[in-house]
């Protein structure tokens, strides 16, 4: 069992590897500079299989730069990515490739093709697989894209889509080879409060029908705490909070404090 | 001085990373051609984009190059009494320098125009990083099926040029300048040479790799939202269009030692 640190400053020491089941993702002391700006620095993680973790934090604060490292997008300083049982740092792209068929990931923008329809966009990691029966990769199609409430949208192309039915497609291409683990950067971003409680539920039920491990990055405190079993704080490049959404909630930090109520100058830092 | 010297040293230390990616965009391009399997659809789409599309651009401008040639040529020929030779000095400059040359720089301006800004557009959409989460390696994808069209279809365009141009100008000595059509001919045949044919599809052969490796690797070096698309498609074409123009000086003094020009 995962249990949150007594006072969330000290959550950097204490052990973050739980010993109750395998992790599905585990980063170790990761540190990141772009340019001169130090973006990760020494951050320690650990996500449980079938676990949805929301990583919140300012704007800005490296949680999008966190979720590419996970996914080997980007290549850190220093520290350690584990994910099943294999360290991915230093792995090339062809090694990356098989990892990387384990985890599929949702862009902030959705980051479709927009020269294919959303049928091709959806079937594109199939036919990466070698599955070139039509009849197949069609019914896989629709059935994504029944999940994602978007019945009948194949020939449309992303150019005509709103956000948030990007976003949709986006996450049925990322699912559709049935990931054990899916990363979502700031799904709800951008889209209007019922748009975005359709996405979490979207989440959840991904959750509950595929039981895939969950990796949410959003600033969205509704959406963090609708989606996740547990919530971490990156703050200054490091996890300075990582509990349940209950005890984010019921915790006396100034800097925790300041960012649920939103105060830009508040008792924190 | 030091000062001086640390200015110098700048831009040249940039340019040698410039060609240093070039030059590993390029290795990457050809490992992945004979390790990974070719994307055919892909590919067939490029040959549509570089060759079918670029018909017209290519026919326009062999057209004119050629008439225009023929007719400078033959008024300064005409003053020596040579007007018959003109067929055979515009096939020949077709065939090994204005052929290959002002197709591979209309090429480089309507194709690797499009070349960078298409994948720069993809780069700064993450699209290029989506490629890279569902296990598609973006050389692969996007530049193999590039590199294989280019190679196949720039010799075919530059062929084209030339019979266009070869017979724009013939159709302009003969209607327009009244030059006697057999003498044009035979002259032409005699002084042209399969070395001149060879050499321009050679030179056409290698512009076309210069313009593809210098567009993809501007657009996959692209940042910077919109701008960066708009400033490394442009200098995308600036680059390769200089790079087709100095590469040509150094083909064509390397394919004068192989072929000398007149050699009969």
């Amino acid at each position: 069992m995962i249990e949150a640190p007594p006072s969330p400053k000290m959550s950097a020491k204490l052990p973050l590897i739980s010993d109750d089941s395998s992790p599905m993702i585990a980063v170790r002391s990761l540190q990141k500079k772009i340019g001169q700006q130090e973006i990760l620095r020494g951050v320690d993680l650990h996500i449980s299989s079938g676990e949805t973790l929301a990583i919140i934090g300012r704007s800005g604060g490296g949680k999008s730069v966190l979720l590419k490292h996970i996914v080997g997008l980007m290549e850190p300083d220093s520290g350690e990515i584990w994910i099943q049982g294999q360290n991915i740092i230093g792995m090339n792209e062809r090694q990356l490739g098989a990892i990387r068929k384990k985890v599929g990931i949702l862009f902030q923008g959705g980051a479709l093709f927009d020269s294919m329809t959303v049928e091709d966009n959806i079937a594109f990691p199939l036919r990466e697989a070698g599955e070139r029966d039509r009849k197949i990769l069609r019914s896989k199609v629709s059935e994504m894209l029944e999940v994602m409430e978007m019945e009948g949208q194949e020939d449309k192309m992303p150019e005509s889509l709103s956000g948030g039915m990007k976003k949709r497609v986006g996450l049925a291409r990322a699912i559709i080879r049935r990931p054990s683990c899916v990363l979502y950067d700031e799904p709800t971003a951008g889209l209007d409060p019922v748009v975005a409680d359709s996405i979490n539920r979207l989440i959840r039920r991904l959750q509950q029908r595929f039981g895939v491990t969950s990796v949410v990055v959003t600033h969205d405190m509704k959406s963090a705490f609708d989606v996740a079993d547990r919530i971490a704080y990156l703050h200054e490049g490091q996890i300075y909070f990582n509990g349940t959404a209950n005890q984010l909630q019921q915790s006396n930090d100034p800097l925790i404090q300041d960012f649920l109520l939103g105060r830009s100058n508040g008792g924190g830092n | 001085m030091a000062r001086f010297f640390s200015a110098l040293g700048a831009p040249l230390l940039a340019f040698t990373q410039y060609l240093g990616e070039l030059v590993l965009l390029a290795a990457d391009t050809f490992r992945c051609i004979f390790t990974h399997k070719l994307r055919w659809k892909l590919f067939l789409n490029q040959v549509v984009e570089v060759g079918l599309l670029s018909q017209l651009v290519v026919i326009i401008t062999g057209a004119f190059t050629g008439a225009v040639f023929s007719a400078q040529t033959f008024f300064q020929f005409n003053k020596l009494g040579m007007g018959s030779a003109v067929g055979a000095v515009v096939s020949v400059s077709l065939c090994r320098e204005l052929a290959p040359v002002l197709t591979a720089l209309m090429v480089a301006g309507r194709v690797g125009a499009a070349m960078s800004a298409e994948i720069g557009t993809m780069k700064v959409t993450e699209q290029i990083d989506a490629l890279r989460a569902l296990a598609v390696y973006p050389v692969d994808y996007l530049v193999v099926p590039r590199v294989l069209a280019m190679m196949v279809s720039m010799p075919l365009l530059v062929a084209e040029c030339i019979a266009v141009g070869i017979a724009a100008g013939y159709l302009v000595a003969i209607f327009m300048l009244d030059i006697n059509g057999t003498y044009y001919m035979a002259n032409m045949v005699r002084w042209t040479r399969s070395r001149d044919i060879i050499m321009g599809l050679s030179k056409a052969f290698c512009f076309g790799i210069l313009i593809v490796f210098i567009s993809c690797q501007k657009g996959l070096a692209t940042r910077e939202g919109a701008v960066g698309v708009g400033r490394a498609t442009t200098e995308a074409v600036v680059n390769a269009s200089l790079a087709v123009l100095i590469c040509n000086f150094f083909l064509t003094m390397m394919f004068n030692i192989i072929y000398p020009a007149g050699y009969q």
